[in-house]
């Protein structure tokens, strides 16, 4: 049994919290008992955050990250479930796959790593991968993603959306019209003009979303769009939320934090997918997970070796790491700023993605009777990014030597605690 | 002058001031002499360091260097380590262990001189990257230009062709516009960059109106494989609206200059009769990106080694 003590939920008034076999048996002031207990004086206590989006390399890339070593990162980071996507080596398009990875996550036990299915065979966007078979293993899969690539064909889009509603499942889309995207290395614009670097025009991940809003609307299926990183976009999908479409967006922390001025370092650990924008487009961007339009963060974390990232800008590999800082960025980007309160980081890092991703124990209300997966965090803590430090296997870390606020105390996951102190129990 | 020259849009009034004014005096100096070397980088080494095929530009720094009789080393990617899979850092911390004073870098990628410059300490000279810079090509440019027409400040320079993907275009565009001359862009808009608004130039789609009042007509290189891509219908199209052509030429003033950073197309962006008319200078560019490239040289090399 656990005992938290003057902990505040939501940032509201001081309680204590009891845990005992898993879940939040108590909860008020005064309690006491012979448990284990953690101060939580000065801290927010928040449901244990949800991402829909990481990469956790394994299999095939176990040099960048393991599920374990990823795990750690995401328990770290405040996460109590990841959804592991499936551009790994081999592609997670089979049961086999997505159970290897559902197993590896059990066996660290740090997260619940919940594995994405490919939407097509190999992530080559001909063929649907076989869904159902993904859908009813142990692994659960209710999202599926080519993420990396765009499903591009639209026949094969409209297809996959309305193939998962049997499933209950949603298409996550990486919305990149390849075509428009052959080469491009930086946001289309006035720096790519001047460093010589090709342009990915917002217009490319604008039309994707545009024509998959459509196809939702008129097929009745649920999508969800990744790393949404331009104001358009954010346009278009309040037009779509407007019109009865169920579809629902995640933004990056880096998304949220960083612009393309980035790049005028020539340093490709500021090379993402989608590329960094412009500083308008990082404002509607805030200002659309303020208001609902974008439901969720998630962190596209994606580990890269060294040498895929310490070398020329073109040839280095797009991401960055994002699990360690995603709250510190959305805690400097949003809830200082007055965006949003604690309430609303609970809804768009625990709530809503989990309720997109269909995991019932993940996204509870802080309460008497749920599942005991919560973070404490100490808001008024700042501290400077030291890539060395991350429990990540890789560095690429855009946040190097940028100081943020908030740090994550201590993550429980059912009651166990897997980081107490700012450290990883295990 | 600063460490490294990297990118042309780095260089104030007074730097690049300074360098046209180097290669003037050393091209003085040199002017009439039997033996055409200067000793002041005696001992140090420069390294040639070649991405990409540049038969001419590798020839013009390894000359420049030699005239100052510094010690050269020509590394090509081809038939090296690179093309064994080593990486650039690697690359770069071996010719560091070697004494390499100057590295002098031609890359396919843009910013590569960048990360390079990250990660020695001699000093790194840009010899055209990707799609980004030449900062040498322009210098030399300027200094041809000053040559001919005795100043820079309000010359009206007319750039020609594919600036998408020409760094000889991007590095003129900064130079000349700090050295105090007005540059016009004239390209198919396929050709131009998004975002070129918020360059320091005007911006044209027709040539025969610029033309009268151009002081230079700058030349890109088209390459055939822009047509595969769409950029323009065909060499045909492309030649008839936006090549220099005996006609075209006539409507040129009476001082204009012709200038061609090469290698050309004849026939396709500047017909031969233009290519060799009174008015080129492209013969003088190649003579005097030596001495602009030895100034760069001595003045980044020049103090005594540490």
């Amino acid at each position: 049994m656990t005992l938290i003590k003057n902990v505040r939920p939501y940032g509201e008034d001081a309680v204590d919290i009891r845990i005992t076999d898993g879940r939040m048996t108590e909860i008020g002031p005064g309690l006491d008992g012979d448990d284990d207990v953690v101060d939580g004086a000065g801290l927010v206590a928040l449901p244990g955050l949800v991402d829909l989006h990481t990469h956790l390399r394994e299999p095939g890339r176990e040099d960048a990250e393991t599920v374990e070593t990823g795990s750690r990162a995401a328990a770290l980071g405040g996460f109590t479930a990841v959804h592991a996507m499936a551009n790994t080596d081999p592609v997670a398009d089979t049961a086999g796959v997505v159970e290897q990875v559902w197993r590896l996550g059990q066996q660290a036990g740090l997260v619940d790593v919940v594995p994405v299915g490919a939407v097509t065979v190999g992530l080559r966007g001909e063929r649907l991968a076989e869904l159902g078979a993904m859908a009813d293993s142990a692994a659960r899969v209710r999202v599926f993603s080519d993420d990396g690539h765009c499903v591009a064909d639209p026949a094969l889009m409209r297809r996959a959306l309305e193939y998962v509603k049997a499933l209950d499942g949603v298409v996550a889309q990486h919305a990149e019209e390849p075509r428009l995207t052959v080469g491009a290395q930086m946001n289309e614009g006035d720096r790519s003009a001047r460093l010589g670097l090709a342009g990915w025009p917002a217009a490319a991940e604008e039309a994707v979303i545009a024509r998959d809003v459509l196809l939702a609307g008129h097929v009745g299926a649920r999508l969800h769009v990744c790393h949404v990183s331009t104001a358009g976009s954010v346009e278009i999908l309040r037009w779509a939320k407007s019109r009865g479409v169920q579809v629902t967006a995640e933004v990056t922390p880096h998304h949220l934090l960083l612009t393309d001025e980035c790049a005028e370092s020539y340093d490709p650990v500021f090379k993402v997918n989608p590329p960094l924008r412009t500083d308008a487009d990082v404002q509607a961007l805030r200002a659309g997970l303020a208001d609902g339009t974008i439901d969720a963060v998630a962190t596209d974390h994606a580990p890269h070796a060294v040498e895929d990232k310490e070398s020329e800008w073109a040839t280095a590999r797009p991401g960055m790491l994002g699990l360690e800082q995603a709250l510190p960025v959305v805690v400097a980007t949003m809830v200082e700023p007055g965006l949003l309160d604690w309430r609303g980081v609970a809804d768009r890092m625990s709530v809503r993605p989990a309720a997109i991703g269909r995991l019932e124990q993940h996204g509870r209300p802080l309460a008497v009777g749920e599942p005991a997966n919560l973070l404490l965090l100490d808001p008024a803590r700042r501290s400077v990014v030291d890539p060395a430090a991350l429990a990540s296997r890789s560095r690429n870390s855009p946040y190097a030597g940028r100081e943020l606020p908030g740090r994550v105390v201590a993550t429980f996951l059912r009651g166990t605690a897997t980081v107490l102190d700012g450290k990883a129990v295990k | 002058m600063k460490r490294h020259l990297l990118e042309a849009a780095d260089l104030d009034r007074d730097d690049a001031t300074l360098v046209l004014d180097t290669a003037a005096q050393i091209e003085a100096a040199l002017a009439g002499r039997e033996v055409k070397k200067l000793p002041t980088l005696r001992g140090r080494t420069v390294v040639n360091l070649f991405y990409e095929d540049s038969t001419r530009t590798r020839i013009s720094f390894e000359l420049a260097a030699k005239r100052l009789s510094a010690d050269v080393i020509n590394f090509s990617a081809k038939g090296s380590s690179v093309s064994k899979g080593e990486s650039l850092k690697d690359t770069a911390l071996t010719l560091e262990a070697m004494g390499a004073d100057g590295i002098v870098v031609r890359h396919f990628a843009s910013g590569a001189p960048h990360r390079l410059a990250h990660w020695v300490k001699g000093s790194v000279v840009n010899a055209g990257d990707g799609t980004h810079e030449h900062p040498t090509q322009a210098l030399l440019d300027a200094y041809t230009i000053r040559q001919r027409l005795g100043r820079l400040d309000g010359v009206r320079v007319v750039v020609v062709g594919d600036v998408l993907h020409s760094r000889v275009a991007r590095s003129n565009v900064w130079l000349l516009s700090t050295l105090g001359a007005q540059v016009t862009l004239v390209a198919p808009p396929t050709l131009l960059p998004v975002g070129v608004g918020s360059w320091p130039v005007a911006v044209g789609y027709d040539l025969d109106a610029v033309l009268p009042g151009a002081d230079v007509v700058m030349m890109l290189r088209v390459q055939a494989e822009r047509m595969n891509a769409s950029f323009f219908p065909s060499a045909r199209e492309y030649s008839r609206r936006y090549g220099l052509d005996a006609r075209r030429m006539g409507l040129l003033g009476d001082d204009a200059i012709v200038m061609h950073p090469g290698p050309m197309n004849r026939g396709m962006e500047i017909a031969a009769e233009v290519a060799d008319s009174a008015r080129s200078t492209i013969v003088d560019q190649v003579g005097n990106g030596v001495s602009v490239r030895m100034a760069v040289l001595y003045l980044l090399l020049g103090g005594a080694p540490e």
